[in-house]
């Protein structure tokens, strides 16, 4: 019994950092990725055949770049973009540098699951706009974004909890955060309770972010 | 008002092409209900959408108001799609919006100010009588209440034409009865012109002053709805004024190999003669009412009669001649019911 609470103490006097470092990586990430996944995912499915803003060739490129960065494993997408993540931040490593492979594995998930979520609004809302004379800004803004809201809304928290997962990964090579506590003292330390400690965190953290996301798609469907 | 002319449609996606419409020509006037009236696949659909060019037609041309539709640039397009209402069939309305909300879509697309916004969509749900759902949205709505709200939308910019696709298809009876009810009331005050495409013979009975019929993409006859159906001449607009059902037993004859079973379409002043009193009188042949049924087509009565007569060969013959120089329609039946 005693084991137990000097482990939990160890556990809760350890985890502030890491926990916040995680948050950040995750929060920035996210951000960044909405802000482009969001624009690409919208014109890749207005361009496609059909559509209302039909570009055929547009519509090939922008498939072909996030089937692409989708197919990548994330681990070697993080070395493959040093770089680029030396260009914008300065360094390769840290924390504040894993948000630049963590936001690039991220866009094109966002991007599907904006076009997803736009390509499922039922057609006939669209002709309806159509036909009142409404032009393609309109539509997108005033028709799209807002039926599709609670599909995006809860794509959002899909991709909030991969990239929980995804940072864990970054911890990894020096990313810092949850990941890197449970490797470092976890795994490679040999304390166990560090690293079951990590993973219960980790735990309440996937189901109360699910748990808010749940909240906001059904107050977003009318 | 719209006049279509040489009006062709070919859809490519499939191999050689789909002819949707084939050379469709009609004249809609000014405060005119126009009832395009087919069967599923008939191309009713895509002809209606080809008036606003939801459907980019492939030849042929669309003239509104002296302008052709077929060559309007995108700019234009948008212009006139603004002073052209449109309703569906599943309605179409924004779901995450209240009723006041989509009411203002097509007021906030053209830019008007809130004040007018405001004072606008007041008058439209005191048109189409739903002042009290103002604040709801269209999940708490019936389908009756929707297709209201739509056609409150599609008034929203004041057009001079509404369209209505299938407006009425997924409605009961009741709600349909009061959705028409609706539609001839705009289409009288606010001298709206009507185009709308149904399935439905009640919609075409009840609110159409004039008619088309289509079939496999061409217009198959039109006109005056009830010149068009009493003296209908193709085996499609016949087939709409079937409405009562038939299915003769052939046990329920007494003598079924000489009887001629006849479906008799009478109209207007012809409802009030006693004619087969007289084919039985003049004619010696027995006539026995198998199934039977009156309506009316504008407030203009029609009926259909299903009869068995029996009787010589010739003196049937000569009764029926009777019946069709009178102006009946007559139509011999097999004894399943089915025309032959």
């Amino acid at each position: 019994m005693e084991a137990l609470i000097e482990s939990i103490k160890k556990v809760v006097l350890l985890m502030p950092v890491p926990l916040f470092e995680t948050f950040y990586m995750v929060f920035a990430s996210t951000l960044f990725s909405v802000i482009f996944g969001m624009p690409l995912g919208i014109i890749t499915a207005i361009s496609e055949k059909g559509n209302i803003w039909e570009k055929k060739n547009l519509n090939r490129i922008l498939n072909s770049v996030i089937n692409i960065t989708r197919s990548f494993p994330f681990i070697i997408l993080m070395i493959a973009v040093f770089p680029l993540t030396k260009l914008i931040v300065g360094k390769r490593i840290g924390t504040t540098a894993a948000i630049v492979p963590l936001t690039i594995a991220a866009i094109p998930f966002v991007a599907r699951l904006v076009e997803t979520a736009i390509k499922e609004i039922n057609p006939g809302i669209i002709e309806a706009a159509l036909s009142m004379g409404a032009d393609v800004k309109q539509i997108v803004f005033r028709v799209m974004i807002p039926e599709a809201l609670p599909s995006i809304a809860s794509g959002i928290i899909l991709t909030i909890i991969n990239l929980i997962g995804y940072s864990a990964m970054a911890g990894a090579i020096g990313g810092g955060g949850l990941g890197n506590l449970a490797i470092r003292y976890g795994y490679q330390g040999f304390q166990e309770d560090v690293m079951i400690g990590t993973v219960i965190v980790l735990i309440l953290m996937v189901q109360i972010i699910q748990d808010i996301g749940t909240r906001i798609y059904r107050k977003l469907l009318k | 008002m719209i006049s279509i002319e040489g009006l062709y449609k070919t859809f490519l996606d499939t191999e050689g092409g789909i002819e949707a419409l084939k050379d469709i020509n009609l004249k809609i006037e000014k405060g005119d209900i126009f009832g395009i009236i087919g069967l599923s696949g008939a191309g009713k659909s895509t002809l209606i959408r080809c008036i606003n060019r939801l459907e980019e037609p492939t030849k042929g041309s669309i003239i509104i108001d002296g302008k052709d539709v077929v060559n309007l640039d995108k700019n234009q397009l948008r212009d006139m799609r603004r002073n052209i209402g449109m309703i569906f069939q599943h309605f179409n309305l924004l779901s995450r919006k209240n009723c006041k909300e989509n009411i203002a879509f097509p007021l906030k697309i053209m830019k008007y100010d809130k004040e007018q916004i405001e004072k606008r969509v007041d008058e439209l749900l005191d048109i189409v009588e739903l002042k009290d759902k103002k604040l709801a949205y269209p999940s708490q709505l019936s389908g009756g209440q929707k297709q209201r709200v739509a056609i409150a939308r599609a008034l929203a910019t004041k057009p001079k034409i509404l369209l209505c696709d299938e407006a009425t298809s997924a409605l009961d009876p009741n709600t349909t009865a009061s959705i028409l009810k609706l539609l001839k009331n705009i289409n009288k005050t606010l001298g709206i012109t009507i185009v709308l495409i149904t399935h439905q013979m009640e919609v075409i009975k009840e609110i159409c002053n004039k008619v088309a019929v289509i079939s496999n993409g061409s217009i198959v006859e039109q006109g005056n709805t009830y010149n068009v159906f009493s003296k209908p001449s193709h085996e499609i607009t016949k087939s709409f004024l079937k409405d009562v059902t038939l299915n003769i037993d052939k046990d329920s004859l007494d003598d079924p190999e000489n009887t001629k079973l006849v479906r008799i379409t009478f109209f207007d002043h012809k409802a009030k003669e006693p004619l087969i009193y007289k084919i039985i009188k003049n004619f010696d042949v027995e006539a026995n009412i198998l199934s039977g049924k009156m309506s009316s087509i504008q407030g203009r009565t029609y009926g259909n009669l299903v009869v068995g007569l029996r009787g010589s060969n010739g003196n049937v013959k000569d009764a029926i001649d009777y019946l069709k120089d009178e102006g009946l329609v007559v139509e011999g039946l097999k004894h399943n019911g089915s025309s032959n």
